[in-house]
């Protein structure tokens, strides 16, 4: 106890984090390539600390569609998890997977949002699986669900499940690269009790 | 030509005729808005959660609906709203992932929405329209001239309440 200072452990946390999204972009490459049908590579450039209060227009303009996918986590660790998407990507890897033109933007039908859910739920289950294997907590995330909508109306989600512990909120920038760049994001949010769980099984106590 | 005044998420603010309030995407959060139709002086609060005395980490105000609302309230008086004339009306409150709910933010903007209504009802300030819950995100304007609050959401007719 007392080890390390608040700040020394959420840079320690980010580091991790950053890992983790690493080891899990690495396990979702191959799922989403064969589904895709081409080539890509996955990286997780970026893990951004930031205030709550911003999080509605961390990704783009408050008012822009995007997609979002949400998935709630239980057992060893309990809270929910996001991943993001713009509207464009969103777009672009319908098309791929449900074999339409390319420069299709018409409103994503049931099949579309389908096929969406299932990208995301491959690429939160790669990330929770690296979590799992490094925490050696088991971690069993639910059915997804999906919302596309303005950026702020979906980011409110996560930044109220932040907001009712502190002002800072974590996201994990993934970049999928293919023939086409995709901005992905996640978002991990666990709450208060298994976020204490989390560090103590990485070996970072407070 | 009248100005905009933009209301972030956690944030409040007031505004006088003939300049509008905005606040953009409110998902579960709750944009409520107090109006004194004689003098024309509105204000707006973004709120997060419902109640400051259940969170330690409690330092914004205008995070949560008791002490938001009480603090756009002073703030409408201070710039000569009258409490006997004041109206509220509110809007968001959505889930926004339809089906989800094992955690305890599955039904926050339903918990959002009752607690403007409590404490608005303490306040003994009426609350004459609102447009919440469902699963949709709203962008939201209180015109101060007229009074009105336009409701904006993606695919959907703009609303005024």
């Amino acid at each position: 106890m007392g080890k390390f200072s608040l700040e020394e452990v959420n840079n320690m946390y980010v580091d991790v984090l950053r890992e983790i999204g690493n080891i899990g972009a690495g396990n979702a490459t191959t799922a989403i390539a064969s589904m895709l049908g081409n080539k890509i590579d996955m990286k997780v450039p970026n893990v951004k600390l930031m205030e709550v209060s911003n999080l509605g227009s961390a990704i783009c303009a408050e008012e822009d569609t995007i997609v979002g996918i949400f998935l709630e986590v239980q057992n060893d660790i309990e809270g929910s998890m996001m991943f993001l998407l713009d509207l464009e990507s969103g777009h672009y890897m319908v098309n791929k997977l449900m074999g339409k033109a390319p420069d299709c933007q018409d409103d994503f039908d049931e099949m579309d949002l389908s096929a969406l859910k299932e990208i995301g739920n491959i690429i939160a289950a790669s990330y929770l699986s690296a979590l799992a294997s490094l925490t050696g907590l088991v971690i069993s995330p639910s059915i997804p669900f999906i919302a596309v909508d303005m950026a702020a109306s979906i980011l409110s989600v996560p930044a109220i499940q932040f907001g009712q512990f502190g002002d800072n909120a974590l996201m994990i920038q993934t970049e999928i690269i293919g023939d086409f760049a995709i901005n992905g994001y996640f978002i991990l949010m666990p709450e208060q009790d298994s976020y204490d769980k989390i560090l103590t099984s990485l070996g970072i106590a407070m | 030509m009248e100005e905009v005044i933009k209301v972030g998420m956690a944030d409040l603010n007031i505004c006088k005729a003939p300049n509008i309030i905005t606040t953009l995407g409110l998902g579960s959060c709750i944009g409520l808005t107090f109006y004194d139709p004689v003098t024309k002086i509105g204000g707006m609060v973004h709120y997060m959660l419902p109640d400051s005395t259940q969170v330690r980490n409690n330092g914004n105000i205008a995070k949560f609906a008791d002490t938001g609302i009480r603090e756009l309230l002073k703030r409408v008086l201070a710039a000569g709203a009258s409490k006997q004339r004041l109206v509220a009306k509110i809007a968001g409150g959505a889930k926004m992932f339809e089906g989800s709910g094992l955690s305890n933010v599955g039904n926050i903007g339903a918990r959002n929405a009752e607690a403007a209504k409590v404490i608005l009802r303490g306040l003994g300030i009426r609350l004459i329209a609102e447009d919440t819950g469902l699963n949709y995100g709203r962008t939201v304007e209180l015109h101060c001239d007229t009074g009105d609050f336009y409701i904006k959401a993606v695919g959907k007719p703009i609303k005024i309440i």
